[in-house]
């Protein structure tokens, strides 16, 4: 088990450096150069400005400097807002972002793991089909849709919500709700069709004619059996959060990363696109990983192998 | 406990002796069949044409694609002309769905919009689908020393976050309909790959492979005549739901200002330059949204239908 989690670290590591090389000559491969604004410079302004950005050196130095900067935690400096370095940008913004990241995984998963429950307890009945039938209308919906739509009824029109900003708790539940429906909609289809299947298992029969109580059975056996699926998806979750809160940050004017993330593709700004796009990565991948962790603790037949665990 | 009860009852094993019915020696046929022989394909087609939801999204899919060819010829105005005396005009008889911030009608660009949206993701389906069946074949196909090097490779590919790459891609080239389509491609194919990979690994080994094998067929004639037809099945279910994915990550873009540039626009397009004018004219977000939304639930559910209808453990 420690092989294959070392494994997956070692994985985690290559895919990150490919990225993060991919990035930078992408970047670079841009024709004409960023300091060349609408107003015309004379030479030697130009020159101390490749200089002081270190434009002038040979593309190969440039990579070596970045890595070597980037393992410091130094992101560049953005060319948009003059004298603000990448990596403040992204450490102020990263606040708002992630405790509304937290509250939608978390609205998620709980939200999800009780629909698709009930509708495998309930299954080819009423419960059953209005669960599923908020989770068909849950992924046909996208948050590019939902948010605008949200912020129109609920906001503008019964006043409700405030339609902007992320102040008080009260202004969490719109994104909150933009972010967490798909991902909602997809757990409890999860969860469901694995559940229906692990309830006609063995097992459960087992555990029923040892006279367990339903609670038991359904908390206890069929979901800790059917979580496999879920656990795995925690990654690709983290992913669906990250996009779509680049769309809801803002629609919802919320000062987080998504907002910075869309204002430098707008501007251009590369080094800020760079940086975002590496910091978004190494969090999906972080989370890829602790989810494959999280993936060999929880099926037992993986931990029979190793010594670590239980 | 109510629970329990419903467990029971879901799963009940009992024999009582309602579930018994008698019958006459005479009235028993033991020498015919009583269910018509179906062949596979057959019994797949029932099976999809028999779940309504799905025959609603295929439903929904023929109109939708209908209307974004016919609609644009047949309406009297263009997506393109400026008409500064008519803008943001709400909903009338003239235009259906109002006009936008340029005055040009919303109902034509809606449909323009519904063919980008629709080439989009058919055109991304299938290059996943091309490619992917290639890669994955001979993946499966060789295995040993071949697979685990072009896995290790889809492995890499697909461990890069899509949309991040995407957008850099993006980012780098000039925007247009043709490198959405390929920057979508560029890693969007590793999925149909490993699907196919699954499919040909399981199959290639049944008799009929070998018995083409024993005959002298060769090993492209093994895996495209008899490989590939036979797994046919999950091919289709992901073709179908790669569709949906495709049309959002457009919409995506576009939203994020990197998709097609005007004065053509897409359902992503029309949707961020509609959350602007939101509390004013709010018709201008919701036409698209709701088309958008139509076409991404229609995909999902004759998808759903396919895949069961594919799952032989679903037969009754």
């Amino acid at each position: 088990m420690l092989r294959f989690i070392s494994g997956k670290f070692l994985f985690m590591l290559l895919s990150m450096f490919l990225l993060i090389t991919a990035t930078f000559f992408l970047m670079n491969a841009i024709p004409g150069s960023p300091l060349q604004g609408e107003k015309a410079t004379s030479e030697a302004v130009q020159k101390n400005l490749e200089a002081y950005y270190g434009l002038d050196k040979p593309l190969i130095v440039q990579y070596g400097k970045y890595l070597e900067n980037l393992l410091h935690g130094d992101l560049g400096i953005s060319m948009k807002m003059k004298f603000r370095s990448v990596d403040k940008m992204i450490a102020e913004s990263f606040g708002p972002s992630l405790r509304l990241g937290i509250t939608a995984l978390i609205t998620s998963v709980v939200v999800g793991c009780i629909l698709g429950i009930l509708a495998a307890m309930h299954h080819r009945k009423l419960l059953d089909n209005l669960a599923m039938t908020i989770a068909v209308i849950g992924l046909a919906i996208p948050s590019i849709v939902l948010a605008p739509t949200m912020q129109y009824f609920l906001g503008t029109k019964l006043g409700w919500f405030n339609v902007a900003g992320l102040d008080g708790p009260l202004d969490y539940v719109l994104p909150t709700i933009a972010l967490a429906s798909g991902p909602i909609a997809f757990i409890a289809r999860l969860l469901r069709s694995t559940m229906i299947e692990v309830l006609g298992s063995d097992f459960i029969k087992t555990a029923k004619s040892k006279g367990l109580s339903g609670y038991v059975i359904v908390v206890k056996h069929a979901f800790r059996n059917s979580m496999l699926p879920v656990v795995t998806y925690l990654g690709y979750l983290t992913a669906g959060i990250i996009t779509g809160s680049v769309v809801v940050e803002n629609i919802f004017a919320i000062p987080g990363i998504g907002k910075h993330f869309v204002t430098s593709i707008i501007d251009r700004d590369y080094p800020l696109i760079m940086g975002i796009t590496i910091f978004y990565a190494a969090i999906l991948m972080l989370t890829r990983f602790l989810a494959d962790v999280a993936y060999v603790l929880v099926d037992p037949r993986m931990r029979s192998g190793g010594k670590v665990g239980k | 406990m109510s629970s329990t009860h419903e467990l029971s009852k879901m799963r009940s094993d009992e024999l009582t002796p309602d579930l018994f019915e008698k019958l006459d020696r005479d009235d028993v046929r033991v020498d015919t069949v009583s269910r018509a022989s179906l062949t596979a394909w057959q019994d797949i087609r029932m099976r999809l044409t028999s779940n309504k939801l799905a025959m609603f999204g295929f439903f929904l899919i023929i109109v939708m694609v209908l209307l974004a060819i016919f609609m644009p010829f047949i309406w009297p105005f263009d997506h393109y002309t400026n008409n500064l005396t008519n803008t943001n005009k709400p909903p009338d008889a003239k235009h259906w769905f109002g006009t936008d911030d340029l005055g040009r009608d919303m109902f034509e660009r809606v449909w323009m919009g519904a063919r980008i949206s629709l080439f989009v993701g058919v055109a991304a389906a299938l290059i996943d689908l091309v490619i992917g069946i290639i890669y994955g074949g001979i993946m499966g196909y060789y295995g040993g020393k071949i697979d685990e090097v072009m896995n290790r490779f889809a492995e890499i590919l697909y461990s890069i976050p899509y949309l991040l790459v995407v957008i850099l891609l993006l980012v780098v080239m000039e925007p247009s309909l043709t490198t959405i389509i390929i920057a979508m491609s560029i890693t969007g194919w590793v999925n149909m790959a490993w699907i196919v990979r699954g499919q040909v690994m399981q199959l290639k080994n049944q008799e009929y492979a070998l018995a083409s094998k024993a005959l002298g067929a060769g090993e492209m004639r093994i895996i495209f005549r008899h490989l590939i037809p036979n797994a046919m099945g999950p091919i289709l279910v992901t073709l179908t739901l790669t569709i949906p994915n495709a049309i959002f990550t457009e919409a995506f873009l576009s939203f994020l200002g990197l998709g097609v540039q005007s004065p053509v626009a897409s359902w992503g397009t029309m949707i961020n330059d509609g959350v602007g004018g939101l509390f004013y004219y709010p018709w201008r977000l919701f036409f698209p949204a709701i088309f958008l939304s139509i076409v991404i639930f229609a995909f999902n559910v004759f998808g759903d239908g396919l895949r069961d209808a594919f799952d032989p453990k679903l037969r009754k």
